[in-house]
């Protein structure tokens, strides 16, 4: 492993959203920091920046991960996943994303992006899950507007729609 | 359970269906499709202006302390480092925030000479990024000198508490009296009188986004420009521009396009623009702040704790005959503006939805060594609805009656309306027992009793609570003035309304465009504003661009703009179909002459103005709204434009405080009823909500799903005050719950889905009938729980939050200490920060060989992990450096020990005290040695120590068990460097107490 010197900058490069990215960083800078304010991509949030509330969340090499638990020069080389990079074109909606706005599952949409990389991760490979699944798999998000409800059947449904449209393109 | 029960409300509306109103459908958000693509944007996420300089605050560790220096040198010189501020330089350049009550108190947004609770801002760093800035903070050292700190308001009040303010005397920043009616005789006539004594925690509905301020000042001008996710009140521009020592119009504040939600908490941001424009002025600079959670948690702002003792006169049928309010509000150190107005808010229904007519109140404010308070979402209401509504199931239960009866007999009649309450609120509009009965009908109380009773027999503890609240919105302006007496008020000039806004734009191609300074966080205003105008202009919602970012240097706005007291559907939507209406009726004018028709004959439907009597006779409505654009002269000559029209709305209601200190505090009135169910597990003692039942009726509703949103979230927030959340504060003022595993926020785990049920009694005083329903749950579901609990329990006082620990002290009694052991370390008491601790410990070698290591700076620099220096100063005095981490935490530290009493080679005292970034300790320990006749040392010891600061905050979960490991690997080190033994559980050195304890578990870099 190499190391870093701490009063250095460093070149990091890794793929963002199936791109490739490089910005220079500290050693001691954030993942989530690097994602806003060197790249800009600011729809990943930070509420907490101690691990507490979920709003950070991306995935990483198919791992989902906090960013604000995460330096920038960990993911140096890694496949990271964010917000941006869910919705299918810029002018449309991806089914979970659709789902949300059709339960009013956001209010100030603060916390949502990192329920939205959460929600994906999970249900890409979990197609048919319960509400408990999804209760259980959501209780490292703090939301402070929705009180969780519309959240959860807006997941329900995505995954419905989800298994619904692969059952009628396989027919 | 979630699919049916979200359903009907939820499901959205989008299509077009005839002629059917745009109002009262559940459409999708505009907001939405931008922030659920990570498009939104945030006060973090708009770039600046190249050159902007980042601030970092350095606060009090103490929760109360003289400020005796503070050297700034080192971190001034650290490169990147463009200004550093301490109290002086800001006062320096502002004046005091105004203080709400005639008092000679000032109020700084950063400590002056003194600091009055932890969190405290002691100095600004301003450097050119946010890391350097902090780097210089742990540069700066502050000298302080701690005084005695008092948290509770009752013990504030105390003839020996600490003094706060000199401004204050005794900690009291107001006191007022009021009588109505006539409360003596009542009581002197009722057969029953009923009391209860309520502490009303501390807590905060607090967001998942943080406060952010960029500030810049232009010299030239005398002016600032700032940009903050501030919510409103605008009253406080007033604030922020007198205490920036500019007239209002040379302070421009904007507002982000997006904001993370706010439930009140961001008005508390003002001290901070205050603060950053303040450095911005110095630095030459444009300025930006954001927030970190533990600043956030510890020092932005809390809803007021309160201690009530509420006392009712009562017939022997349960009606209530009057009231007793004495009420002792805790404002934190500081008196900050709007504040004493959550005591005030309420004034107008301290009795609730019921019909009393007389009542007495005592309002004692005082301030105590917390946090300044201010809005949070409910504001004033879980205060007086925790008391009055516990009040009301002691009087059932006092009189052998069913709570439900109690609350249905004292139910303001369905005739009475528009009602004036004993207190001078003119209640609007309500059904009150029909929204009972629809509740208890639809929410199937029966059904609920019988599974009471059926865990009951079963041995389960199961309870039931009912709620009944008046919910008010859309704020006068002036209640808070019922602080002063009517002759201050006379002085002052009157106070009262609510300027609401709107403006209704159309462009040279006839598109609309709304602009209202609503300033929102997530409640969607774009959208139903959208609806709202659509319906006006026979238009659909997309049609209609809705803006709702405020500039005060461009918009309308006035004093009672901004996102607060629910006033959205109230007034600013109202204002918004004014304004829309506005400009229809020229329209219909102007369209009335190209159609040859009437203008009264005119409708705006579908995109087109047409005749009402002939559809086909009509016009595009971009045509007819273009014109005022390009063919100004061909409008008929009473028409007047229609490029743009900006409505002022107040409702007349709102009118001052009497002379008998009658205040209609609020315009609108909501009703909820709630009941609920809940079982407590009998190990555990965890409450789990069985089913809630929540009745509302909030006039009409301008968008169900967004109205169940807010009920819904409401009620989440107020789950957790009800089982969860307190800002909590040791005895010594520190502060105990500075992350998010500390303060415990609901998560999809906690909270079940209510049932929601709704009534629509239209308020006649708004225009579109609609009232606020944003803080109603707020206000009644923590009583409505406690409630449940009570009865579940049968135990007469239940105090929030609810966690087991607390509900078994009422259900086990008060856990005794643990046995005594050799080696132990724990807290005196509950809230108290000290550590006592004893042991024993043996160690090879002499009792005069550990006798001359314990006194040699090379052994203890050796035997102290991460020690960098120890300097002797004298034969009886050390000093030294500690780095030490565990985990990711590191810190530095600075001990300094004396050794008292010795009596060598057997017994020594050491007294000393450590400091830190990350915090503070002092401690005092004896320590004994003796020959183990073996040619070892056993040496027993014991402690008192105090740590304060950061590290409690953020780690005081762990303290206690951290000491342990501690004072074990200090004894190793030693017992190694003596050659052998073994740490019997602990060690004695006050350095590595000190210095260890501290650094633990402080900050994180
Ligand atoms: S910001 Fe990362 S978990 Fe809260
Ligand atoms: S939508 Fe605001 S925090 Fe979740």
């Amino acid at each position: 492993m190499t190391r870093l010197k701490a009063d250095s900058r460093h070149l990091v490069r890794f793929k963002l959203n199936g791109k490739p990215v490089e910005a220079e960083a500290e050693p001691r800078m954030l993942l989530s920091d690097f994602l806003r304010h060197q790249l800009g991509a600011t729809g990943t949030h930070v509420g907490c920046e101690h691990g507490v509330c979920g709003a950070c969340t991306v995935v990483v090499d198919g791992m989902l991960t906090r960013s604000c638990l995460t330096l920038a020069a960990q993911v140096d080389g890694c496949d990271v996943k964010t917000v941006e990079g869910l919705a299918p074109s810029a002018d449309r909606l991806g089914a979970l994303q659709r789902a949300f706005r059709r339960n009013h599952a956001l209010q100030c949409g603060f916390c949502t992006a990192g329920i939205l990389m959460s929600l994906d991760h999970y249900l890409s490979r979990n197609p048919a899950p319960t509400e408990e699944e999804i209760r259980d798999l959501l209780s490292g998000h703090l939301c402070r507007c929705t009180g969780y409800t519309p959240i959860i059947r807006a997941a329900l449904e995505a995954a419905l729609s989800a298994t619904a449209t692969e059952e009628s393109s396989d027919a | 359970m979630v699919q049916a029960a979200v359903k009907s409300a939820n499901s959205v509306d989008q299509g077009r269906s005839g002629d059917k109103p745009w109002v009262g459908r559940s459409i999708e958000r505009v907001e939405d499709a931008a922030l659920l693509s990570g498009r939104g944007r945030f006060i973090d996420d708009l770039g600046v202006q190249p050159g902007t300089l980042h601030a970092a605050i350095l606060r009090s560790p103490h929760a109360h302390a003289d400020i005796l220096s503070i050297d700034i040198e080192a971190a001034k010189r650290l490169p990147g480092v463009a200004a550093v501020l301490t109290g002086e330089h800001v006062k320096a350049v502002t004046s005091s925030l105004v203080v709400g009550v005639k008092a000679p108190v000032e109020c700084w947004p950063i400590a002056i000479d003194r600091v009055r609770y932890v969190g405290e801002p002691v100095a600004v760093i301003v450097a050119t990024d946010r890391a350097r800035a902090e780097d210089a903070a742990e540069l700066i050292t502050v000298e302080y000198r701690p005084r005695g700190a008092v948290v509770d308001p009752l013990a504030a009040l105390a003839p020996d508490a600490p003094v706060l303010h000199d401004g204050f005397p005794g900690n009291l920043a107001s006191d007022r009296a009021f009588r109505y009616g006539d409360p003596e005789q009542a009581f002197a006539d009722a057969p029953h009188r009923f009391s209860i004594d309520i502490k009303y925690p501390r807590n905060s509905c607090t967001p998942i986004e943080t406060y952010g301020v960029v500030a810049s000042h232009d010299a030239a001008e005398d002016a600032f420009e700032v940009l903050a996710n501030f919510q409103g009140p605008f009253s406080i521009h007033t604030v922020i521009a007198r205490a920036l020592k500019v007239p209002g119009n040379r302070l421009r504040l904007r507002t982000p396009p997006d904001s993370g939600g706010s439930f009140g908490v961001k008005q508390g941001v003002f001290p901070y623009i205050v603060l950053i424009a303040a450095a911005a002025r110095v630095a030459g600079r444009p300025v930006k702040w954001i927030e970190d959670r533990l600043e956030h948690l510890t020092a932005s702002v809390s809803a007021t704790n309160r201690a009530t003792t509420l006392s009712a006169a009562v017939a022997a049928d349960g009606k209530i005959l009057a009231l007793d309010w004495d009420q002792v509000e805790d404002c934190g150190a500081h008196l900050r503006a709007p504040e004493p107005a959550t005591l005030y808010r309420m004034h107008g229904n301290l009795t609730g939805a019921y019909d009393i007519r007389h009542v007495k109140v005592r309002n004692r404010v005082v301030v105590t060594n917390k946090t300044p308070t201010g809005l949070n979402r409910g504001f004033g209401g879980p205060q007086v609805y925790f008391a009055l509504e516990r009040l009301v199931q002691r009087i059932a239960i006092g009189l052998g009656l069913d709570p439900l009866d109690v609350i249905r007999r004292n139910l303001i009649d369905a005739g009475a309306f528009p009602y004036r309450t004993a207190t001078g609120a003119l209640l609007d509009s309500g059904n009150y027992q029909e929204a009972v009965s629809r509740a208890v009908e639809q929410g199937k109380l029966a059904e609920l009793k019988a599974k009471r009773d059926e865990a009951r027999a079963q041995g389960r503890l199961y309870g039931i609570g009912f709620t009944a609240v008046v919910e008010p919105s859309v704020s006068n302006m002036g209640y808070i003035t019922t602080v002063l007496t009517a002759a201050e008020r006379r002085k002052a000039g009157p106070k009262n309304g609510a300027q609401a806004t709107a403006t209704v734009g159309l462009d040279p191609v006839g598109s609309v465009t709304v602009h209202v300074a609503s300033v929102p966080q997530g409640q969607g205003h774009r959208t139903v504003l959208s609806q709202v105008v659509a319906d006006v202009f026979g238009l659909e919602p997309k049609d209609v661009r809705v803006n709702t970012e405020i500039d005060t240097a461009k918009d309308a706005w006035s004093i009672a703009s901004g996102n607060y007291a629910s006033r959205f559907a109230a007034a600013v939507a109202g204002t918004a179909k004014l304004a829309a209406e506005r400009v229809a009726g020229r329209l219909a004018r102007i369209a009335a002459g190209q159609l040859n028709v009437e203008a009264a004959d005119i409708v705006f439907t579908r995109g087109f103005v047409a005749s009402r009597h002939n559809a086909e006779n009509r016009i595009a409505f971009s045509r007819v709204a273009a014109l005022s654009h390009w063919s100004p002269g061909s409008l008929p000559d009473d028409a007047g434009q229609t490029i743009r029209e900006t409505v002022f709305w107040t409702p007349p209601e709102l009118t001052p405080p009497d002379d008998e200190d009658r205040i209609n505090s609020s315009l609108c009135h909501g009703f909820i009823f709630d009941f609920c169910g809940v079982e407590i597990d009998r190990t555990t003692l965890e409450t789990r909500i069985d089913r809630y039942v929540t009745m509302h009726d909030c006039g009409t509703i301008l968008h169900p799903g967004m109205v169940n949103g807010q009920i819904r979230g409401g009620f989440a927030q107020a789950l957790g005050a009800a089982l969860y959340e307190e800002y909590a504060y040791a005895d010594d003022g520190s502060f105990l719950t500075g992350t998010l595993a500390d303060y415990l926020l609901p998560t999809t785990a906690e909270v079940p889905e209510p049932q929601i049920i709704h009534m629509e009694t239209p308020s006649p005083f708004t225009p579109l009938g609609a009232k606020g329903v944003g803080e109603g749950n707020c206000m009644s579901t923590p009583v409505c729980i406690a409630n449940a609990v009570a009865d579940a329990l049968g135990v007469a006082d239940v105090t929030l939050p609810l966690v087991p620990a607390r509900l078994a002290e009422l259900v086990r009694g008060v856990e005794p200490p643990p046995p005594a052991g050799r080696s132990t370390a724990t807290r005196a008491r509950e809230g108290d920060r000290r550590l006592h601790g004893e042991g024993q410990a043996s160690v090879n070698g002499a009792p005069e060989q550990v006798w001359a290591m314990l006194l040699d700076p090379a052994t203890l620099h050796s035997v102290i992990p991460g020690c960098q220096r120890v300097d002797r100063l004298s034969e009886t005095h050390f000093r030294a450096d500690v780095t030490l981490g565990i985990g990711p935490v590191t810190g530095r530290y600075r001990a300094d020990v004396e050794l008292f009493d010795l009596d060598p080679p057997r017994a020594v005292t050491l007294r000393g005290r450590a400091d830190g970034a990350l915090g503070f300790g002092s401690a005092e320990g004896r320590i004994t040695l003796e020959g183990d006749g073996k040619g070892g040392t056993r040496l027993t010891y014991s402690y008192d120590a105090a740590i304060g600061g950061k590290v409690v905050s953020i780690g005081g979960r762990l303290l206690d068990g951290a000491t342990r490991v501690i004072i074990g690997q200090f004894f190793t080190a030693l017992a190694r460097k003596a050659g052998g033994g073994g740490a019997a559980g602990g060690g004695f050195s006050l350095f590595a107490l000190l210095a260890k304890l501290t650094s633990l578990l402080g900050g994180r870099r």
